[in-house]
């Protein structure tokens, strides 16, 4: 695995840990209508998310898909901000006027989830030519699902990318669905072929394994800075809930057996912490430990989210224009 | 008509866009123009010739054939820290881009509660009579007029043109520029060598008149003014108000034309239906409703894909003679 120390790994399984808390009161919020809107969960993704973010500069850009809550948190949004957001209170990231598909925080680099699929493809793009422009050295990362394959702007973005050389690394995570249907039946050829027929450096990793994205991430986060170009992450995962909050019935598109076979045998929090202890450096005290508090902060966080007030009715016209 | 003193200085309206352009690229570094063969081409309108010569490619920066794709990257440009001019060739390819302009560039600052910026301007053309046929000819400001968080200008004179831009491209909201394609060479007129900016959101009053009052925007400022000169003829003074941006709108200087004149004619090159002359109508009857001795009328192309034969096209752009029939008809002279 990567070369990474003990405190890292534990950092690691912190924020996996405060993603997945944080997602199922989500799940909470929603199924007991306090939460308006949409929710799209990204739990049993959070290896990918946490093991990317964790290789970047807290200035580096993100940009973020409709299933971003993972991805702003392990860029370092704060629980309490994110809660606003989501129940569209003024104290949110966006002053409840984004919601959960799209919070953004310029203090973290984080360009905005995009309800759009692959709508982001262009706007990293561009954030990383901004970077090589203005020569600040910082990197973007373009999260997005495997549906986004399907959308002509992100590949669109990859020739110029890597005509242009600039510092992006193309996070594609494939959690085998474009909402209810499988890759297998959108996605024609090989995922990791469509970057490299423009000449990009494509690497393939277990996305539940965090420490494999991690170590990848480093590398090519790394040889963007150096200026060597564009890259594509293909990252194999899953998502344990329905591709909404509502889609309960999923029979239709996928097995109860492959959902169990994931959640049981590839959960990467479970991983990481067999992986941890069978090394010996660390055991379940401190799992438990870990849990505990992030759990306290998210009861916090949410409380304080429930009880906050709404934006004011003269917001609504303010912020159309800059 | 805001009187430029030009000092005999004249410039045609592709010249004055060029001249704002270069103006404002030696002013901010952080201006970069994108675009399909804007470079050693200066674009199929030959408008920006010289400019790289200048700037250099890294700031004329020639693309590929993806529309979405560099309109999108220069969203995410101007997000972090530099100001894109993108030029899109044909107004008419603006079905390609839209997704990065209406669901990108104008609800970022919205939906992010104003933290984060797209300060960028989308320059395209407009305007049948090129014979360049349907898709090659549309007048599409209604679109983007249409979605809150755009800022659009269509300028008509080379004066505007040169003002307008200038402003949009220091504007940290995202502005659209459409201009008119026939204009480029044929429009002439009164530049000032001196630096000037023009707000958006004032309009201009091209012609000052008594009896009616002909609203037009971009090209058919020409024919308005045209039909005000045949208008004369017969003893009607014809007022032609210019709005130059189509958001923020001036409707102040509209109403306050049409409670002076009570009447008015609304003439616009994009399609009629559903189009920006039902906008500025409804301005207009809303607002100077208990002046007006006549409806508002409107006259705005044909609700028909424009056509390629010149016996064709030309039925399809409102003209002086049409606008000058209607004007007799709400000032009772026929």
């Amino acid at each position: 695995m990567a070369d990474v120390d003990r405190e890292q790994w534990l950092h690691m399984y912190e924020q996996m840990a405060k993603i997945r808390a944080f997602e199922e009161q989500v799940n909470e919020l929603y199924t007991s209508a306090k939460m308006p809107g949409l929710a799209h969960l990204y739990i049993g993704e959070e290896a990918v998310a946490v093991g990317v973010c964790e290789a970047l500069r807290r200035d580096d850009y993100i940009t973020s898909t409709h299933r971003g809550h993972g991805h702003c948190l392990a860029k370092g949004a704060v629980l309490d901000k994110m809660f606003c957001e989501l129940l569209g209170k003024a104290a949110g990231y966006c002053r409840g006027k984004g919601g959960s598909m799209h919070i953004a925080d310029q203090d973290t680099g984080n360009l905005g989830a995009n309800a759009i699929v692959g709508g982001s493809a262009a706007i990293a793009t561009g954030a990383a030519f901004s970077s090589k422009r203005l020569g600040n050295g910082r990197v973007a990362i373009c999260f997005f699902g495997e549906g986004a394959l399907g959308q002509g702007v992100l590949y669109e973005s990859m020739n110029m990318a890597q005509l242009w050389k600039l510092p992006v690394v193309y996070v594609c995570e494939n959690n085998l669905y474009n909402e209810y249907t499988h890759h297998s039946e959108s996605t024609a050829g090989s995922m990791k072929a469509r970057a490299e027929a423009f000449g990009i450096l494509a690497v393939e990793v277990n996305g539940q394994n965090v420490g494999e994205v991690h170590e990848a991430a480093q590398q090519l986060i790394a040889r963007a800075r150096r200026g060597d170009g564009p890259a594509f992450l293909l990252c194999h995962t899953y998502r344990y809930h329905g591709h909404h909050v509502g889609d309960i019935s999923r029979a239709y598109y996928r097995s109860k057996d492959e959902e169990q076979e994931w959640k049981t045998n590839r959960d990467p929090l479970q991983s990481l912490k067999d992986w941890l202890t069978a090394n010996g450096m660390a055991d379940a005290g401190i799992f438990e430990q870990i849990e505990r508090s992030v759990a306290d902060e998210v009861s916090v966080a949410v409380n304080y989210a429930l009880n906050a007030p709404f934006p004011a009715p003269e917001e609504v016209s303010q912020h159309v224009f800059a | 008509m805001s009187s430029p003193s030009a000092n005999g200085r004249e410039l045609t309206f592709g010249e004055a866009i060029k001249e704002a352009l270069a103006e404002e690229l030696r002013r901010d570094p952080r201006v970069f123009m994108l675009g399909e063969d804007i470079a050693e081409a200066g674009t199929t309108f030959k408008v920006l010739n010289g400019l790289v010569e200048e700037f250099g490619p890294e700031r004329i920066l020639d693309t590929p054939i993806s529309e979405p794709g560099f309109t999108g990257l220069a969203v995410g440009a101007a997000m972090t820290g530099l100001r894109p001019v993108v030029d899109i060739m044909f107004g008419d390819f603006s079905g390609l881009i839209m997704d990065q302009i209406m669901n990108q560039a104008a609800k970022i600052h919205y939906m992010s509660g104003g933290k984060l910026k797209v300060p960028m301007v989308l320059r395209t053309t407009m305007g049948a009579g090129r014979r360049s046929a349907a898709q090659h000819s549309q007048s599409l400001h209604a679109w983007y007029s249409h979605i809150p968080g755009l800022k659009v200008a269509v300028p008509a004179t080379p004066y505007d043109a040169k003002g307008l831009m200038k402003t949009a491209i220091r504007d940290d909201s995202p502005v659209i520029i459409l201009e008119d394609k026939m204009m480029y060479k044929t429009v002439k007129g009164p530049v000032p060598a001196e630096e000037y900016t023009i707000p958006l959101g004032v309009a201009d009053i091209k012609r000052e008149g008594t009896d009616i009052t002909l609203v037009a925007t971009s090209s058919m400022v020409y024919v308005a003014l045209e039909a005000a000169q045949l208008l004369d003829e017969i003893g009607v003074s014809a007022e032609v108000v210019d709005p130059r941006t189509m958001v923020p709108l001036d409707k102040q200087t509209l109403i306050e034309s049409a409670k002076k004149t009570s009447r008015a004619i609304v003439i616009d090159e994009g399609y009629e239906q559903y189009g920006v002359t039902a906008e500025l109508a409804s301005v207009i009857a809303d607002g100077a409703f208990y002046y007006l001795d006549a409806p508002v009328k409107r006259l705005g192309a044909m609700n028909v894909p424009i056509p390629f034969s010149p016996a064709l096209e030309d039925l399809t752009i409102p003209n002086a003679k049409q606008v000058f029939e209607m004007a007799k008809v709400l000032c009772g002279k026929n």
